[in-house]
């Protein structure tokens, strides 16, 4: 049978590629099935994109053990992928005795965790970190980092192809049997055959759970919605800065986050949804984060709003219950072969590379896992940005390629190189969003409005791309409706 | 890394950056280079294939590429260089750019600047529109960019947000390529756009305008699949009980322009609020020496013609800096918007030269006067039967009569 595999990892978030390309360590055959065209397309890519430190959850849990050693594990694994990290720290604000006291708590709580270098700050020495950050004391946690979490899984997937793992994208999971000791899944009109299923669906997790018979489990989506700040305001903000615990307040409260590539982040609210693909943006909560954003930040103009999205939560309580429960992460011996992850919602970015060594060691019990000698955990080529170069290396880079003269997005400086490398890396781009995601065309202040024309020129001459073929993010999703009326000079 | 040295650089070969080139070389300026990041000369002009440009300067009405190429022949006829597909990625105070194409990432030292970069377009994102993120969401000009230069369809049932010219003039485009344009939604009371257009485009189709009115809500998961629109009162909140739900697979988006500073604001040039372009005094220089600013980048014009005339003078006002004709003394005169104007360009004068202010009104009036005046004193004043925020007024005023002002306030007189 053509398409059998030791492991199938179902879900190609940053969970479910940070174990696939684990197992491409060993010699094992592993493929990763994902519904969507593309990776990183529910919550990896929809998330404040913060490398926690681990402060915030009760020792003993999966979510305080995992985030520490992920934090701890994210350097070395971004340094093999070359994707760009920056522990920038986190200032935890008190506003009164009150919440100092929380702070303490905090303090104590992330240090049995074992999260390093925590230490409670006085104005003076705020103020040094952050100017102008207001409150009477900080809990200042130096190993919270940011990370742009779509590059970050898109490098896990890109690595873990080129050490042999298939990816089979746009095969959505629709039925699931196990046979003997073999598990047979249909996924996109394929037929599937593992021995270790990995279920690391997401969202999704409680109803592949369902497939096998399991109905221990829901999801509860929660949306969090986000306003993007233009680049101009870089600068404002050297650090995290988060209200500290307040009675009554389940998440961390809406709150700035830098990220890797100088926007600012305005959110997330938390609302519990439905539909587990809910992500619309709504009029109420966009005002609220608006006001909430001028407070936060007095230099904020209503220029400053360039886009607005939103990411769900897989929460494991209903919001009459609210709060969190810890992640599942389990080998299940009812349905031997099966590893099941549920409601890895936040510090699963975090967390995910420690994720994916707990669940290689699950694997190890149910297979062996010899050590494959020509695996190779570095990626290769230019994986960094144009615009993040010198004079002189943007000078060089231009005379040896010069694609990389040509600038298509004029916002975020994106060359037709990198367009070019989004399409024609391992597992390449095939929507618009493809595009966006790998190179950052189009996520600049306008938007697209000036590149996208010229991303459709770059895609119709060197790829005989024709107006038919252009969709946003799926198949339901045309950009366009064809050509105006035929044109013979078309390839 | 490669370093070149030039006497005047103009940014951007729109229809501003062409006419400031040929007015710096017929004012006998041999060394100008223009930079453009598009394979050809024209701008947006090169898209604009509907007819009405020229009016003014040419007495017919032309289309966008026509105009375009006018001046274009004329550049090329006089011999200046240009550098085309390159793109200025940074500027600083001192008139070092960096540049990138092609050929190469080289610097260029520049004793004058004309900063002529047009605008772009407000976008969903700007205006925060809620909803769900589908396909078939575009700005107007984008739209009418893969229309009209791409031979692609973007789609077949339209609804378009926001009545600026861009808009107007793809709803009567779609109309003609066989897409139903549903209707044109406007928060404002008044339409954005010149009344022509509204004619020509609009009601020459029967498509309706709905003023008071916008967009609310996007819906479609993959691709639209329509908006929720309401009325709003005159506090621009929506009436919840007016909320409809218009069927549309294609949103347009003419919700505004925004000159595009990003390379001024990198160069230190102050920008104003009203404007969204430099601060420039009756030379057209910016608070940077050496860095002048015209057209679209300078403040939205509605007419090409202007944008020309304009860009025509700054040409000349680069020349006579770089000649070294010592600019106006220090003391400039402020000019002030007051009842009932939005913005007044320039904002200083010197006051010993012949200047014409723009400006643009606040709201729609009939039958008023601009009036410019010095603490009380008349300076200028032009009737008007029609003042409308969408059509610049400009207002000539005398050297004679400003010589020993101190302030000019500029105001609507009814």
């Amino acid at each position: 049978m053509e398409n059998h595999y030791d492991v199938v990892v179902i879900g190609a978030g940053v969970v479910g590629n940070a174990i696939a390309r684990e197992l491409s360590k060993y010699a094992v055959s592993v493929a990763v099935l994902e519904k969507e065209l593309d990776v990183a397309m529910g919550t990896s890519s929809r998330n404040s994109g913060v490398i926690h430190s681990g402060i915030h959850y009760k020792p003993g849990t999966l979510r305080a053990r995992l985030n520490v050693q992920g934090n701890a594990l994210m350097a070395g694994l971004c340094q093999d992928l070359k994707v760009k990290i920056d522990y920038i720290g986190k200032l935890t604000v008190a506003q009164d005795e009150e919440e100092v006291k929380s702070l303490y708590a905090l303090k104590d709580q992330g240090e049995a965790n074992g999260v390093p270098g925590l230490e409670i700050l006085d104005p003076g020495a705020m103020e040094k970190i952050q100017p102008r950050v207001g409150g009477i004391r900080a809990l200042h946690s130096p190993s919270t980092g940011i990370i742009c979490p779509y590059s970050l899984t898109i490098a896990l997937a890109e690595n873990a192809q080129a050490n042999g793992c298939r990816f089979y994208l746009g095969h959505e999971v629709t039925s699931i049997q196990k046979t003997g000791d073999r598990f047979d899944i249909r996924a996109g009109n394929k037929s599937f055959s593992a021995k270790v299923l990995i279920n690391s669906a997401g969202l999704y997790s409680d109803q592949i759970s369902r497939m096998l018979g399991i109905t221990d489990y829901r999801i509860y989506p929660c949306r969090g919605e986000y306003l993007i700040l233009d680049k101009r305001l870089k600068g404002t903000l050297n650090v995290l800065v988060y209200p500290a615990p307040h009675h009554g307040k389940a998440g961390l409260g809406i709150h700035l986050t830098n990220t890797v590539s100088g926007n600012i982040l305005i959110g997330p609210s938390n609302e519990y949804r439905e539909d587990p693909e809910d992500y619309a943006c709504t009029a109420d909560i966009m005002a609220q984060l608006r006001r909430e954003g001028h407070v936060l930040l007095p230099e904020l103009k209503t220029t400053d709003f360039i886009r607005s999205f939103s990411g769900l939560r897989a929460k494991q309580t209903p919001p009459e219950i609210g709060g969190f429960k810890d992640f599942v992460i389990e080998s299940r011996e009812d349905v031997k072969g099966l590893i099941n992850l549920i409601g890895i919602e936040s510090p699963g970015l975090t967390s995910s590379p420690a994720i994916a060594l707990m669940v290689r060691d699950m694997v190890t019990s149910l297979l062996p896992l010899a050590p494959k000698k020509e695996f190779n955990g570095t990626r290769s080529g230019m994986t960094g940005h144009f615009y993040e170069l010198s004079d002189e290396e943007k000078a060089d880079l231009v005379a040896r390629d010069p694609d990389y003269g040509e600038v298509v997005c004029r916002c975020e400086q994106i060359t037709k190189k990198e367009v070019l490398d989004a399409i024609q890396n391992p597992l390449g781009a095939r929507t618009i969003n493809g595009i966006k995601y790998r190179s950052r065309a189009m996520m600049g202040r306008c938007q697209g409005g000036f590149c996208l024309p010229r991303i459709v020129q770059i895609l119709e001459k060197e790829f005989g791309y024709r107006p038919e073929d252009y969709y946003l993010k799926n198949l339901h999703s045309p950009l366009f409706s064809g050509e105006m009326r035929p044109d013979k000079t078309r390839a | 890394m490669q370093t070149i040295e030039r006497d005047l650089v103009i940014i951007g070969g729109g229809p501003a950056g062409l006419a400031a080139a040929v007015s710096a070389r017929k004012n006998g300026l041999d060394d100008i280079l223009l930079i453009e990041r598009d394979r050809i000369l024209g701008g947006i002009l090169n898209q604009c294939i509907h007819d009405g440009f020229g009016l003014h300067t040419f007495k017919q009405a032309l289309t966008g590429p026509e105009y375009a190429q006018r001046f274009i022949d004329e550049f090329t006829a006089l011999g200046i260089d240009a550098l085309l597909d390159t793109i200025v990625l940074s500027l600083d105070n001192n008139r070092t750019l960096t540049v990138s194409s092609k050929k190469g990432f080289i610097r260029i030292r520049a004793r004058a600047i004309i900063l002529a970069m047009g605008c772009r377009e407000r976008t969903a994102g700007a205006i925060s529109l809620p909803g769900t993120r589908p396909s078939g969401v575009y700005t107007a000009g984008a739209a009418q960019n893969f229309v009209n230069l791409q031979n692609i369809m973007i789609g077949k049932h339209v609804v378009i947000l926001g009545s600026g010219d861009i808009g107007l003039i793809m709803a009567r485009r779609m109309t003609l390529e066989g897409a139903k344009v549903e209707a044109v939604f406007e928060l404002l009371p008044t339409p954005s756009g010149l009344a022509r257009n509204v004619r020509q485009c609009l009601d020459d189709y029967g498509i309706p305008l709905f003023l008071s009115t916008s967009v609310f809500e996007l819906h479609g998961k993959d691709r639209l699949t329509g908006v929720t629109v309401a009325r709003v009162d005159d506090r621009f909140q929506m009436i919840p009980e007016t909320r409809r739900l218009v069927p549309c697979d294609t949103l347009l988006l003419s919700v505004g322009l925004i000159p595009e500073n990003e390379l001024s604001l990198s160069a230190g040039v102050r920008l104003e609020p009203a404007t969204s372009g430099a601060s420039v005094d009756d030379r057209f220089m910016t608070n940077v020496p050496g860095v002048f600013s015209c057209g679209n980048v300078l403040h939205v014009h509605d007419l090409v013609d202007h944008v020309s005339e304009e860009a025509g003078l700054v040409g000349w006002c680069a020349v006579r800096y770089l000649e070294g004709e010592p600019s106006p003394e220090k003391a400039f005169i402020p000019v002030v918007p007051k009842a009932d104007i939005r913005y007044v360009l320039p904002q200083t004068i010197s006051g010993k030269e012949d200047v014409t202010i723009s400006l643009r009104v606040t709201r729609p009036m009939r039958n008023a006067a601009v009036l410019v005046t010095d603490q009380g004193r008349k300076v200028a004043r032009k009737k008007l039967v029609r003042l409308h925020p969408a059509e610049m007024i400009r207002i000539k005023v005398k050297a004679k009569d400003i010589e020993t002002a101190e302030k000019l306030e500029v105001s609507v007189q009814c």
